[in-house]
């Protein structure tokens, strides 16, 4: 089954539960096999399955809870500057505290959430993301760059906390 | 440029997505720069991070199983998405009489349509779906010569709707076989020619398979060896690519 596991892992990360992650992705593939013909060949099929699976979440319970409340794009604004040299959350990294990083990517806002995964876990580029959430290329970086500051704002927060 | 603008294209330069010019001049700074050398390393390290930290959730063996199961053996086309899922729910809640039987009664015919439709979708998703691209056959079919064992003839195209696309190695059941994709009207077409008695030893008597299956499909054996002809083509297009290559190797 292509893209079964990498499939499972983001639904996993955006419904945040074992048995709706397995529920998304079979419904994922029961639909991706019933309108399979609607697929243009040429185009991105890595991108059409997940654009799938996400479609299918935004419009489940969950996922309309999860939207209700993610804060608004504004696309408009630059990206963000720099970040310092040494910061708490490399000293955090040097340490390759992966579940804390882990706390961090799953208290972000579900938009959010899903578009540092598809950048950095699955590599996609912005024109594949752009295809898989149905938004304009300018969108993918501000949100991205958006997602990033909200990253480390959290690690930060987690290791003033620890 | 001052750092301050520079920094503000760090994340999409460490990307990859900058402009090729822009990219050169980036690599170039960062590389005379401390400031923002350091600046792009704890971004790595921080993508880097969440990379290895996304990789968090694997599918249970058990769910892996369903879904191949769910993949391999549901009629797509004819049932609703209802159907599916509470056949789906009826195997989650354990109807293991049902299963087995099912596992048991599972034929070598239904196997090999059940693998030669995902090997045809496995086309239809790839990036580079033919490794000998050509609507010659008569560089299509050299292409294959020493690549598998065995020798095969391909129809003469000229006044039919069909074109040649390309071909690729395949393997059934770990038989290497000959994959031929044809388009028609938009729609492609896949044949696989594997040796009959080769794909006989691992999965017996090949017929018609009994299951329903989301391509149309046709499938014969002549002079050795055996043809699969698949596609979501119409079952009158696919047999008459079917009667092409009939025709083409007696």
């Amino acid at each position: 089954m292509p893209l079964f596991d990498q499939l499972y892992n983001f639904a996993h990360w955006l419904t945040q539960n074992r048995e709706e992650a397995e529920d998304l992705v079979q419904e994922t593939y029961v639909k991706a096999l019933k309108g399979f013909s609607s697929f243009q060949l040429g185009t991105n099929f890595r991108a059409w399955m997940y654009r799938i699976l996400r479609n299918t979440f935004l419009t489940s319970r969950t996922g309309l809870r999860a939207t209700s409340t993610v804060p608004l794009d504004s696309d408009e604004d630059g990206p963000e500057l720099a970040v310092e040299n040494e910061t708490p959350e490399t000293t955090l990294l040097k340490r390759s505290d992966s579940e804390l990083v882990q706390g961090a990517i799953n208290d972000l806002p579900v938009l959010y959430r899903e578009i540092l995964l598809l950048c950095e876990v699955e590599e996609m580029s912005y024109q594949e993301i752009a295809e898989t959430l149905s938004i304009p290329i300018g969108t993918v970086m501000s949100r991205l760059s958006r997602a990033r500051k909200t990253l480390r704002d959290g690690l930060r927060l987690q290791l003033h906390k620890g | 440029m001052v750092c301050k603008s520079w920094r503000a294209k760090l994340d999409t330069y460490l990307d990859g997505e900058l402009p090729e010019e822009e990219m050169r001049s980036f690599d170039a700074h960062v590389r005379g720069c401390p400031a923002c050398s350091a600046d792009a390393l704890a971004r790595v390290q921080m993508k880097r991070a969440i990379q290895v930290a996304g990789k968090r959730f694997t599918p249970s063996a058990e769910f892996r199983r369903k879904m191949e199961r769910t993949i391999s053996s549901k009629p797509r086309r004819k049932l609703g998405l209802g159907w599916i899922l509470a056949t789906a729910a009826l195997v989650i809640l354990g109807v293991g009489a049902l299963t087995s039987i099912y596992v048991r009664n599972r034929t070598g015919s239904d196997r090999a349509f059940s693998e030669i439709a995902d090997l045809h979708v496995q086309m239809l998703a790839s990036a580079s779906p033919v490794d000998v691209v050509s609507s010659d056959r008569h560089t299509v079919k050299p292409w294959f010569q020493g690549r598998i064992p065995f020798a095969f003839d391909l129809p003469e195209l000229q006044n039919s709707e069909f074109s040649l696309v390309g071909g690729r190695m395949t393997y059934l059941d770990q038989t290497p076989g000959a994959h031929l994709i044809y388009d028609v009207r938009k729609h492609h077409i896949s044949v696989f020619i594997f040796q009959q008695q080769a794909l006989q030893a691992r999965l017996g008597d090949i017929s018609l398979s009994s299951k329903k299956l989301p391509f149309n499909t046709e499938t014969w054996s002549q002079g050795g060896l055996r043809y699969f002809v698949v596609g979501d083509a119409s079952p009158a297009d696919i047999d008459r690519l079917a009667k092409l290559f009939k025709a083409g190797a007696s």
